[in-house]
Order: structure tokens, then C-alpha cells, then sequence
């Protein structure tokens, strides 16, 4: 019997790792402080909107700089949720994903139109047209923006049982909840993105970006495969927007929709840490949030330096610094290539 | 006549739109190169011709007559040590190596320069306007609408009349085959980058003396200048000077109905456009 397997050692090694990892996690609030709390809930979002990024510009080769659209239409349905229909915010942050999905249908029918680099363009435009319009909606606070009220922050699901567990005041029993609820998303999204590319789908993905025409003569459906890709990670970008802004607890069309925080950085976290590979992003994090808090005092150098890094990388090294190490090391932590394995063929020297 | 004079507003801010975009136009239709940067770079000259305003004390046109070399060097060095390196057939790399540059160009003007909002003064020509009549006209707007004519005529004369144009003409085509004939592409590319650049510091002078600039408009700035070249269609000028025209004239048609609406306008102008013809008014080539 022969069979196609993607495990190796080093794929089976870390998934005891990121089990390990997991539960620490969890029960991390029992030891840690809030700070320590808060800059983990920072690291895990950004780490989801990087590998869902990663996902569409490093497997699907749609490069889109208007993630921050639905980041920002994911954060105010939420906010709608809680404010016009008095949802609770834990079940209103699904909320943030249905919206999300919905703006993504006439953003992929306005980008795909656009050709090649032309794509990231029309993603931007959208994303504007998105921030424009939101900033006009006057219930939800217009061009200043809003936030949550008082009696929905203190009541949302789950909060007091965690006060209770952990001893602690109703805001940091909030920041563990968004904490725990950032774990959940950055797992699912990672787990999604490598359970995907394992799939026939992520196959016919690989198979487009590599070569469109190879692929399409197998019988791949491109544009289906771009649609559907495009699609989820709007879903699961408006689903990591509501829960950021359901731990700020507080927005503005500015804020919700800010190039700078939910795409440029997220753009630098997946090229510095080497765009393509599951691994990348993860690295890519650590190196941002290191030069964050060592940068944090030098303003706008920070950026500067997040771009002029960026820009060496792609010169002198356009797999990453993940690529460097796996390319020296042949190490691959989450093995997505096929090997065909099973008995050895007899008669074959 | 509100409506008159809206549309002729409309017309002649199209005249500054197509500024920003021409230097794209150009760069695209000859390497098929997406520069994020264009925006940042923009604002970069019209610092510099500031620069040389305040500190110099030239008049603003000497000023931008001096800018213009340096950028074409800044160009050229642009191209031959980063971009050449990562123009390819995946198109990743160049976007993402000025997307970066945008960022880095936006914080180190920020930081040398402040957020303080600046202005390149020009004298009694800010406030001068033409009686026509029907409508009265700033004299700016005008002389910024003839520039970017100027500009285009000039580029296309370049294009289609000079060895230069040629070159660049049969490079865009087919780099390998122009090579073949003697042509070495990364130096073409340098020299349209540079030339791109001089148009850059033209499109800077207007910019910085039509109203107050900052560190962080180059994006807003650099996706009027996209949606000019797409409504255009990809490669031609005459194209990105129409597609100007309909966001300047969406943007004022939109400012007056309600100040608020007048960027949305712009935009919604643009989609419209993507609607009806998605390669846009003047397709010059199959790419």
C-alpha cells in the first residue's frame, strides 16, 4: 500500500509543542500579570491577522492592503450589536465575522476586476470607501467615534465566573476573557490556515500561485479558489477586529480602520518573518513586538525602522528569517509538502 | 451657474490629479511597476522645494527647478539599487519593497519635518483669479491644469519622437528582445524612474502651494493618483489626464451637495467607472 503523508518528526515534535504551549496558555492567567496579559492578547491578535494575511498573499497571491476594512466593519457590528440591538459583546463578536463576510462580496467583485498589482489598489479603495461611510453613521458616534456602555462592559457572559477563579477586579477579569478568546482565535486561524493547505483545496492554492495556467489545465477553478480564499479571511479578520475592540471597549472610524496598525505592521510581521510559510508569521511576531518594546520611546522611528527592515529582507533574503533558518537547517515545523510513502519497490536499484 | 463653475472647479483640480499620476502612468507603462511610494515621494519634493524657499530664500519656481535634478538622482538610484532587483514576474517583491519604503519615507519626513501642516508660499499668485464671465477662475488651478498638459505633451513627445522614447517604447514591449538590440533595460528603467521623479517634483510644487501639506498625505494623495490611472486605462497619459477629471469633477459635484461626501465622491466615481468599463476609458495595451 502506498499513500501520500505530509508528517515528519519535526511536524509531529512540534504539534506536542503547540499542545503543551496551548495549555500553559490557558492557565497562564492564573500566574501572570495583567500586563503581561495585555501584551500576549496584543501578540496573539496581530499573530492571527498576519497568519490570515500570510494566507492570502503568501499561498493565494492576492496581496491586499484593505485588510483593515474588515478589521474595522468586524469591530463596529459588534459595536451595533451591543449599542442598537443590546447583544451581549461575547455573542455580538460573531456579529463582526457576518459583516465582515458580507463587505467582502462587493470588495472581491471591485478588486478582482483589477489586474496583477492593481488588485491591492482596489482593496484600498474599498477599504476608504468603507471608512468614509462608517464615519457618517451618527448613532454609532460618526467621524469621533464611541464606546461600549458602561452597564454592557460589566456584563458581559463569562466575566464574573472569571472573577470568581481568579480573584481579580472586573477590567482584568475582561482582559483574561479577551486573552483566553485571542488564544482560541489564533489557534483556529493557524490550525485553519495548516488544515487547509494539507486539503485538496490548499493544493489547488499552491497550484495556482505557482504556475495559473499549469493549474488551470488540471482542472483547478482559480477563480472560485480566490473568491472562497478571499472570503474567509475577511470572516476571520472581522472576527479578530471585534475582539480588539471588544478589549479596548472603545472605537472610532480612525482607529477601526488604520492602515498603519492592521496592515502595515501586519504586512512587516509576515515579510520579515518570511512570507509562505506557516512558521514565518510566528517568528515574524516575536521580532515585531521585540522592536515595539525596544523602539517604543523613539516614536516614529519605530515605523522607519519596521520599513527599512522590510525592505532589506525582501532585497537580501525574500523568504524570511524563518526561510534563512529552514533553508540551512531543512527543518519544516509545519510540514505541508506530500511524500509518497509505503513499502519499497522490489526490482528497483 | 454653481453647476458651471463646480464642473470648471472640478476640470481644473482633475489638472493636479493627473500631475500625481503621470510619473505612475509612465513607470507602469514601462516596467509594469506599482509604486506604493509615489505618494510619499511626492511629498518628499515638496519638502525639499520648502526647503529651499525658507531656508534658501529662492522663489518657489527656482526652488522646484533646483528640486528637479536631485530627484531625477533620487529616481535613478531607486531603481537601479532597490527596484531593479525585485521587478520580476511575481509581482509581490516590488509591492511589498515600496510598500515599505511608504512607511519608512512617511516616519523620517515626520520626523525631520514634525506634523506641523507647511505650505510652499507664493505670493500674491495664492490668491489671484480671472473674471471669465460665467465663472471666475484661481490663477493657480489654471497655471496647475496647463502644467499637467504641458507635462503630458512633453512625456509623449519624449514616448513617441526621441531614441529615448524608442527605448522605452520597445522595452515595455519586450525587454528581452530590446536587449538584444543593445538596449539594457535596468538603465531605461533608471532613466524613466528619474524622469518620473522630475515629473514627481512638478506635481510637488502645486501640491505644497495649493494648500497645507504634512508628513501623512501621501497615501490619500497617491490613491487619487491610482484611481486617475485606472479610470484611464493602464499606459496612457491622455487616459490618466481624463481619469484626473472625473475624480476632480465627482470630488466638487460631491463638496456641494455636502463638504463631507467630497473624498467619497471621488471614490464612488471611480467604482462606478470599474462598473462599466473594468480596463478602463483608454486601454492602451493587452497586459
Amino acid at each position: 500500500m502506498y499513500q501520500f503523508t505530509t508528517r515528519t518528526r519535526a511536524g509531529s515534535a512540534t504539534a506536542v509543542a503547540v499542545l503543551v504551549a496551548i495549555v500553559a496558555g490557558l492557565a497562564l492567567p492564573a500566574v501572570a500579570s495583567r500586563g503581561v496579559i495585555q501584551n500576549l492578547f496584543f501578540i496573539l491578535t496581530m499573530l492571527t491577522l498576519a497568519q490570515i494575511w500570510n494566507l492570502l498573499a503568501g499561498y493565494g497571491g492576492l496581496v491586499s492592503v484593505g485588510q483593515q476594512a474588515f478589521v474595522g466593519i468586524g469591530a463596529y457590528a459588534m459595536f451595533a450589536g451591543v449599542i442598537r440591538f443590546g447583544w451581549n459583546p461575547l455573542l455580538a463578536i460573531p456579529l463582526g465575522g457576518v459583516a465582515a463576510l458580507l463587505l467582502a462580496i462587493p470588495t472581491a467583485f471591485f478588486a478582482f476586476r483589477l489586474q496583477g498589482a492593481y488588485f491591492a489598489i482596489g482593496t484600498w479603495v474599498m477599504a476608504e470607501v468603507t471608512r468614509l461611510l462608517i464615519a457618517q453613521w451618527k448613532a454609532l458616534g460618526g467621524g469621533t467615534g464611541t464606546s461600549l456602555p458602561r452597564d454592557a462592559t460589566s456584563n458581559i457572559l463569562g466575566v464574573n465566573a472569571i472573577r470568581g477563579l481568579f480573584a481579580v477586579r472586573e477590567a482584568a477579569a475582561r482582559d483574561i476573557l479577551a486573552y483566553w478568546l485571542a488564544l482560541v482565535l489564533v489557534v483556529a486561524a493557524t490550525g485553519g490556515v495548516y488544515w487547509l493547505l494539507r486539503s485538496r483545496l490548499g493544493l489547488a492554492l499552491t497550484a495556482v500561485r505557482d504556475n495559473i495556467d499549469a493549474a488551470q489545465s488540471v482542472g483547478v477553478d482559480a477563480v472560485r479558489l480566490k473568491w472562497a480564499v478571499f472570503l474567509i479571511a475577511a470572516a476571520a479578520t472581522g472576527l479578530t477586529g471585534a475582539l480588539i475592540f471588544l478589549q479596548t471597549a472603545r472605537i472610532s472610524p480612525d482607529a477601526a480602520f488604520a492602515l498603519t496598525d492592521w496592515t502595515a505592521n501586519v504586512i512587516f510581521i509576515v515579510v520579515i518573518g518570511g512570507i509562505g510559510t506557516i512558521e514565518g508569521p510566528i517568528f515574524g511576531v516575536l521580532v515585531f513586538f521585540a522592536l515595539r518594546s525596544f523602539l517604543a520611546d523613539y516614536g516614529s522611528w519605530y515605523l522607519m525602522t519596521l520599513g527599512m527592515i522590510a525592505i532589506a529582507v525582501m532585497l537580501f533574503a525574500p523568504r524570511g528569517l524563518w526561510g534563512l533558518i529552514s533553508a540551512r537547517a531543512d527543518l519544516h515545523l509545519f510540514p505541508v509538502r506530500r511524500r509518497l510513502v509505503g513499502q519499497k519497490i522490489e526490482g528497483l536499484e | 451657474m454653481i453647476w458651471l463653475d463646480t464642473l470648471v472647479q472640478g476640470i481644473l483640480l482633475g489638472g493636479l490629479y493627473a500631475l500625481f499620476a503621470a510619473g505612475l502612468s509612465l513607470v507602469f507603462g514601462i516596467m509594469r511597476l506599482v509604486n506604493l511610494a509615489h505618494g510619499d515621494l511626492i511629498v518628499f519634493a515638496a519638502y525639499l522645494v520648502l526647503v529651499g524657499v525658507t531656508r534658501l530664500g529662492l522663489s518657489p519656481w527656482v526652488a522646484a527647478l533646483l528640486a528637479a535634478p536631485l530627484m531625477f538622482a533620487l529616481g535613478w538610484l531607486l531603481q537601479s539599487l532597490v527596484l531593479n532587483r525585485v521587478l520580476g514576474k511575481d509581482i509581490l517583491p516590488p509591492l511589498l519593497v515600496t510598500f515599505g519604503l511608504s512607511v519608512a519615507l512617511q516616519n523620517g519626513l515626520l520626523e525631520a519635518f514634525s506634523a506641523d501642516s507647511r505650505r510652499i508660499p507664493a505670493g500674491a499668485l495664492e490668491r489671484a483669479s480671472l473674471d471669465l464671465g460665467l465663472v471666475t477662475i484661481g490663477v493657480m488651478p489654471l497655471l496647475t491644469f496647463a502644467s499637467a498638459i504641458l507635462a503630458i505633451l512633453a512625456l509623449n513627445g519624449l514616448f513617441y519622437h526621441t531614441a529615448l522614447g524608442r527605448a522605452f517604447r520597445a522595452t515595455s514591449d519586450d525587454a528581452v528582445t530590446a536587449g538584444l538590440m543593445g538596449i539594457e533595460p535596468k538603465r531605461v528603467f533608471a532613466t524613466a524612474t528619474g524622469i518620473a521623479m522630475v515629473v514627481v517634483t512638478l506635481a510637488a510644487l502645486y501640491l505644497g502651494m495649493r494648500a497645507n501639506f504634512d508628513p501623512s498625505i501621501g497615501p490619500a494623495r497617491l490613491i487619487y493618483a491610482f484611481e486617475a490611472v485606472i479610470i484611464g486605462g493602464l499606459g496612457s497619459l491622455w487616459g490618466t489626464l481624463a481619469g484626473g477629471v472625473i475624480i476632480g469633477v465627482a470630488q466638487t459635484f460631491g463638496a456641494a451637495l455636502n463638504p463631507e461626501w467630497q473624498i467619497l465622491a471621488g471614490h464612488i466615481g471611480f467604482l462606478s467607472v470599474m462598473l462599466l468599463r473594468p480596463r478602463g476609458l483608454f486601454p492602451r495595451a493587452v497586459d
